[in-house]
């Protein structure tokens, strides 16, 4: 019988994830496409915020979208719609996307035609906070009707964000979400973060929204130019 | 939520150590897992029962252990542990201060195995 040994390993988990990653960094780096990686939770206005993007922002910025559902491809018809390219990932019931699945969209993209490349991950709170997709910047909405307790419940979803759009303010006046106390609690878990107060439906705060990507955008290229 | 894919994930790192150091077995694999994270760690050892069958890691047994929620603040500097399941208070104790960054909490990985 042989002796039993101990062997230390300290490896990341995710390293696999991780690693294939960066090579999708690499590759957009390599073509000046910026890739936003967009959670929420079902109904939060993931489509919504994209729909709003495209039309605000199409005349001057090439935008594509890689769809994440477990199933459907509804999301991707109405992107299509604007006259976007959109590519559909269904997962069959996973949680989130991974790195791996993105690398499966982004290489059926025209990269040289794209200045950016927005996901919608899987709506879920928990699962995609975990994985790194490749993505530049992380965003995510919180809208209104689900409740400013969240950032009390799904604590990391708020810290890995750089973003975080609060959706539907329009149904403020009929609920008691508290937006001090929302911010308040998202700002403790994540200082850095940017918090964009936005309505899907009226139109309001969308500038700010767009202003703000358009910026993470410039910054990235400049970022690749040095 | 996502604990298969994990866990194959795990399986592959496991399996690629213990080859390269010529193991017949592996005995236990030792996890460090924030507290941060949600995953189910009864439902991993499942996953894990599941995928090895066959291979020299089958009846392996997971050791995880839960990396507490650690705080610093960006203002005096103290750490001071959170329990998630009792306090949604992230302030500083010492100063009050609102500024704290992460220290601990988001760990993710595979600290060691044994094998014979």
């Amino acid at each position: 019988m042989a002796d039993i040994r101990l062997i230390e390993i300290k490896e990341d988990i995710l390293s696999d994830n991780k690693d294939l990653a960066d090579e999708i960094r690499d590759t957009l780096g390599g073509q000046n496409v910026f890739m936003l990686n967009l959670m929420a939770s079902p109904g939060g206005g993931k489509t919504s915020l994209i729909l709003n993007t495209i039309r605000r922002l199409k005349e001057t910025v090439r935008i594509a979208v890689i769809e994440g559902d477990i199933d459907s491809v509804v999301d991707a018809e109405k992107v299509v719609k604007e006259g976007i390219p959109a590519v559909q990932l269904k997962t069959g019931g996973f949680c989130h996307l991974d790195a791996s699945m993105i690398k499966l969209a982004v290489n059926e993209m025209d990269l040289a035609a794209l200045d950016l490349l927005i996901i919608e991950n899987i709506g879920n709170l928990v699962c995609p906070a975990e994985f790194d997709t490749g993505a530049h910047k992380q965003a995510m909405i919180l809208s209104v009707p689900e409740g400013d307790d969240k950032p009390l419940k799904y604590p990391m979803m708020f810290s890995v964000c750089d973003v975080l759009v609060i959706n539907k303010i329009d149904y403020l006046g009929i609920s008691d979400f508290d937006m001090d106390a929302a911010k308040e609690r998202v700002v403790k878990l994540n200082p850095k973060i940017k918090i964009i107060e936005v309505s899907c439906k009226t139109g309001q705060g969308i500038e700010e929204w767009t202003r703000w990507l358009e910026k993470e955008i410039k910054a990235y290229r400049n970022a690749l130019a040095r | 939520m996502h604990e298969l894919s994990v866990t194959e994930s795990i399986l592959n790192i496991v399996l690629k150590h213990a080859q390269a150091n010529e193991a017949g077995k592996v005995l236990t694999i030792g996890l460090k897992i924030g507290e941060l994270s949600e995953l189910v760690g009864e439902c991993i050892q499942h996953y894990f029962d599941y995928l090895s069958k066959g291979t020299i890691a089958e009846g392996a047994v997971l050791e995880i252990e839960r990396a507490p929620v650690i705080f610093e603040c960006t203002e005096c500097k103290k750490t001071f542990q959170v329990s998630l399941g009792d306090t949604k208070d992230f302030t500083c104790p010492g100063c009050r201060g609102a500024k704290v960054t992460l220290v601990s909490g988001r760990e993710f990985y595979i600290k060691d195995i044994t094998i014979s």
